[in-house]
């Protein structure tokens, strides 16, 4: 009553409201902030998945070499059609002398038509050249197949003239950019250049590796670093990643992307860019202060030894290991091999190419695979004698060869190291990764290079008397990183690498005081426009669709992990169980519990059934029914094999392989993936895909026709 | 809870389960309660109730069931920004940590769980796994920072919406979060604004917001 009482209402009102706009504040903020972490878990787990993944993928890779190289040291085939069969896949770069390389890829006698609307390079190369070609790109032409093979050849010429090891100094240009992984994301490289200028004489450029494969403009970025190298030599600099390596294009789309945009010329592109990657110089130096290199060092890298290499002899550094005795009985029956192959050009005749030899043709998988491994030992023995006298007959080796490095013709005067040792520094250089723990252990995950850690870097930075390394090789999500106290750094230049959203790309620039500046940008539009919520929700969809993919491909094992749990036969288990057994078969090393809610939707009172779970995600996968399902599991889960081994047998990359190569495929890849399938599984298989028109198959409709070729968005 | 409900609670969980084999841990983990309750050893309080938390020590030698499934959850979220793969984080993502684990802190519970995992002797900047296991666990046990219930959050959005209209102006949810409670930082409230307002009216209509947010969230709260 009066006005004292009625400010004291007032007060203890607006006193009471402020009390209460605190407390919601507080509320929404603390839910709010909730929200944000768990984006943040969840971005970080997807990031996990994508990883885990694609080192699986890099590993089982390294393990089908490993086999063609198990098969290499004991394989001697028999019979013509057998040699010229298996010595395919062994010899991914055909031991060509300089001069037949030359005939072979020739461009001289190929016209340009008028009606070619693209730029026209001549020789030497101009800046306006550049400018013309980017332009081009740009505008998504194609150039002409003559101008490419040109251009490899000038650049072949060029990167012959070069060390293993480049050199940079800041003297001359005042800054150096390095660049990591590009992948054939041509906007990336786009990117860069607008950012940062095209090179010239006062900028210089170190391109890391790994320009192909995975993006779909692998071929345009090699034409544009190779026509920059050409221009300005002084100022370009490339380095060879684990990408330049014809064993990993075929498997990671470079070869598809070379063969479907040049179909008559392609062949000899791809020929030629094998032989340019072999001649990509190693490592370089900045000031002699910062190394330069793809993957990463171990502790028994050696500068000097890798200075002194003959670099172009490994074509492809995923060769396994070699002894070095055998390597001259392979040669022969390559130099057989070879002859044979071109004796017969079309050696895809379908007559069944089982030998004479006494062999069940028709009995059960199991037993085929051990007559298969037996037989391959024992006609080694019978061939061993026949290839010794072979050896006496063969000559000295031209100086200019360029063979795989499988073939080891006798280096009469060559250097004091082994082939082993020098392709272990080399596969060390490219394949490498950091680990925080101290030593230096084998890469079990990639399944090459090592994993070296904080004192190996130490040594190396000591020992050569460097400040620190640049490498590239992994993707980061901010484009870059430091590790080692600094000692490390990883550049990645390949923005959305996994997805739309899922990563920065980077370059960094190096002044004289080597000071690293460092550049972010993430080429898509889209991108940008995303709320970070859209953005992790995106990328997570992507990540979880890959990784129920590989759970469908596992059904069998999953379904007997999980029975070892439910020894009543209930037909359920617990989370916490199933997230045991999900690890214990896939061996991804994945946070299965903060995954679960992703990945399995309904659960009673705790419990999973998991077969309808399993069920379920086989819906998903949209298949053709009447073949039987642990068929397509084993092709979902070896599909990336499949592909790489169908595409080797390929030769002429027509996509087309004979029915009785098929046939023999499968038996390879049955025998290399433990797995059992009958001559019957394989017969249904192909008659459920109307192949047999013309004895050729067309296995790009095969994989097709199981989803094997992912989808492109 | 209080501490002797706890001591109570834990022996009931005890005898509920596996008797016989846990006897003689259970008779330990008996004195040990009644040893820190005279000693007041690790009395400390957390939000509202004052808890022992050496009580939970001697819970691990004997890991049920429960238990040990609640332990992996945190192991498995630690691990996740255990970048260097050394048990140890940075002590900026604890609570991005705590709050995947479902729980809703505020800032200031947060500090509070913060200085119990801190090293004690001086702050390194890392938080080590052997600290922050126990300590977490017993906050999962306890559901401490209970999650906020929908209709909870919109009567807080209501409160700040003076005018009942249904909407909050851009100026004004700035002006609240980075003014009141517990403020926001520029970061933060930028990233709000993207997704909550909306473009057209430059304003925020926290009914829809809520409902999207919510759907955003898969049920996983570790129970």
């Amino acid at each position: 009553m009066g006005s004292g009482s009625s400010v004291n209402a007032n007060y203890k009102y607006s006193l009471q409201k402020s009390e209460n706009a605190f407390k919601a504040a507080v509320l929404i903020q603390r839910w709010y902030r909730r929200y944000v972490a768990r984006l943040e878990m969840r971005r970080r787990c997807t990031w996990r998945i994508f990883q885990s993944i694609e080192y699986a993928c890099e590993q089982d890779q390294i393990k089908l070499h490993n086999f063609f190289s198990y098969l290499m040291d004991h394989f001697t085939p028999s019979s013509s059609k057998e040699r010229d069969f298996i010595s395919r896949m062994f010899i991914s770069g055909e031991s060509f002398k300089e001069a037949e390389l030359e005939k072979y890829c020739d461009y001289e006698s190929m016209e340009v038509p008028d009606s070619y609307t693209g730029p026209h390079l001549s020789f030497p190369l101009l800046p306006d050249h550049a400018t013309a070609l980017l332009e081009a790109f740009k505008q998504k032409q194609q150039l002409h197949a003559r101008y490419v093979l040109n251009l490899l050849h000038e650049t072949r010429k060029h990167l012959k003239q070069l060390p293993n090891i480049s050199h940079v100094s800041t003297c001359y240009s005042e800054e150096v950019t390095v660049c990591g992984d590009l992948h054939g994301q041509l906007d990336d490289l786009f990117l860069i250049f607008y950012k940062n200028g095209l090179p010239s004489p006062s900028k210089s450029y170190v391109f890391n590796g790994d320009f192909v494969d995975r993006g779909k403009q692998s071929l345009e970025i090699l034409i544009i670093l190779f026509t920059f190298l050409l221009i300005y030599p002084k100022e370009v600099h490339l380095n060879r990643g684990n990408h330049e390596d014809h064993m990993v294009n075929l498997r990671y789309g470079f070869a598809k992307e070379v063969m479907q945009k040049y179909k008559v010329h392609g062949k000899k592109i791809l020929k030629m860019i094998q032989n340019v990657f072999c001649w990509l110089p190693l490592a370089t130096l900045i000031d002699q202060k910062v190394l330069i290199i793809h993957g990463g060092v171990s502790d028994t890298t050696d500068l000097d030894m890798l200075e002194k290499i003959q670099r172009n002899k490994f074509i492809s550094v995923l060769r396994g290991k070699k002894r070095k005795e055998s390597n001259r009985n392979v040669e022969i029956q390559e130099v057989n091999g070879e002859s044979n192959a071109e004796a017969d050009p079309t050696g895809n005749e379908a007559t069944p190419s089982l030998p004479s030899q006494p062999r069940p043709a028709q009995a059960p998988s199991m037993a085929n695979r051990l007559e298969f491994s037996r037989w391959v030992r024992q006609t080694v023995q019978e061939q061993i004698e026949w290839c010794r006298r072979l050896v006496d007959i063969s000559e000295s080796e031209d100086e200019e060869l360029t063979y795989s490095s499988m073939v080891s013709l006798a280096d009469l005067d060559g250097p004091c190291w082994t082939r082993q040792e020098e392709w272990k520094q080399i596969l060390d250089i490219l394949w490498s990764d950091p680990m925080p723990q101290e030593g230096c252990r084998e890469n079990t995950v990639r399944g090459g290079g090592c994993y070296f850690g904080p004192d190996v870097t130490g040594k190396i930075l000591e020992k050569y008397n460097l400040q620190f390394l640049i490498r590239s090789h992994e993707c980061k999500q901010e484009g870059y990183e430091f590790c080692h106290n600094r000692k490390v750094l990883t550049i990645f230049s390949a923005s959305n690498y996994y997805e739309i959203g899922s990563n920065r790309g980077a370059y960094v620039k190096l002044g004289p005081d080597l000071v690293p500046h460092f550049v972010q940008y993430q080429a898509n539009k889209t991108a940008h426009t995303l709320t970070m919520t859209q953005r992790i929700s995106r990328v997570e969809e992507s990540a979880f669709r890959a990784l129920r993919e590989k759970l469908f491909a596992h059904t069998s094992a999953l379904i007997s992990a999980f029975k070892a749990y439910d020894k009543d036969n209930t037909g359920r288990i617990t989370l916490s169980n199933w997230a045991t057994a999900v690890e214990s078969v896939l061996h991804l090393g994945l946070p299965w519990r903060m995954l679960r809610p992703q990945l399995v939707r309904t659960t009673a009172d705790g419990m999973l059934e998991y077969k309808s779970w399993l069920d379920d995600l086989a819906m998903e996968q949209r298949s053709q029914e009447h073949i039987q399902s642990s068929l397509l599991e084993v092709i979902y889960r070896n599909r990336s094999n499949l592909e790489t081994i169908f595409r080797i047998i390929d030769r002429d990359h027509s996509g087309l392989i004979s029915f009785e190569e098929f046939h023999q495929t499968w038996k390879l890849f049955s025998s290399h993936m433990n797995i059992e399938l009958t001559d019957d599984g394989i017969n249904d298989l192909v008659r459920s895909i109307d192949f047999n028109k013309d004895g050729n198959i067309d296995f790009n409709e095969f994989l097709e026709a199981f989803r094997l070729v992912k989808q492109t968005q | 809870m209080s501490d002797s409900a706890f001591t109570v609670f834990f022996f009931f969980f005890r005898i509920t389960s596996a008797f016989l084999k846990y006897f003689s841990c259970l008779l330990l983990h008996l004195f040990w309660c009644f040893y820190c309750h005279c000693t007041q050893i690790g009395n400390k309080s957390i939000g509202n109730s004052s808890v022992n938390l050496s009580f939970a020590f001697p819970m691990f030698l004997f890991a049920d069931g429960a238990v040990a499934e609640i332990e992996k959850k945190i192991i498995e979220a630690f691990e996740v920004f255990d970048h260097e793969c050394n048990k140890t984080v940075d002590v900026r993502e604890i609570g991005s940590i705590v709050r995947s684990l479902g729980c809703f802190p505020t800032e200031a519970e947060l500090h509070e769980l913060l200085a119990k995992v801190e090293e004690e002797e001086e702050p390194t900047g890392y938080i080590h796994l052997e600290k922050f296991l126990p300590v977490m666990t017993k906050v999962l046990l306890d559901r401490s920072y209970r999650p906020i219930p929908e209709d909870v959050l919109l009567h807080a959005f209501e409160a700040l919406d003076e005018n009942k209209c249904g909407y909050l102006t851009k100026d004004e949810l700035v002006k609240y979060m980075t003014e009141e409670g517990e403020p926001f930082t520029e970061e933060e409230m930028e990233e709000m604004l993207s997704s909550a307002l909306d473009p057209e009216t430059n304003t925020v209509l926290y009914r829809d917001y809520i409902s999207m947010m919510i759907v955003d969230e898969p049920e996983d709260l570790p129970q």
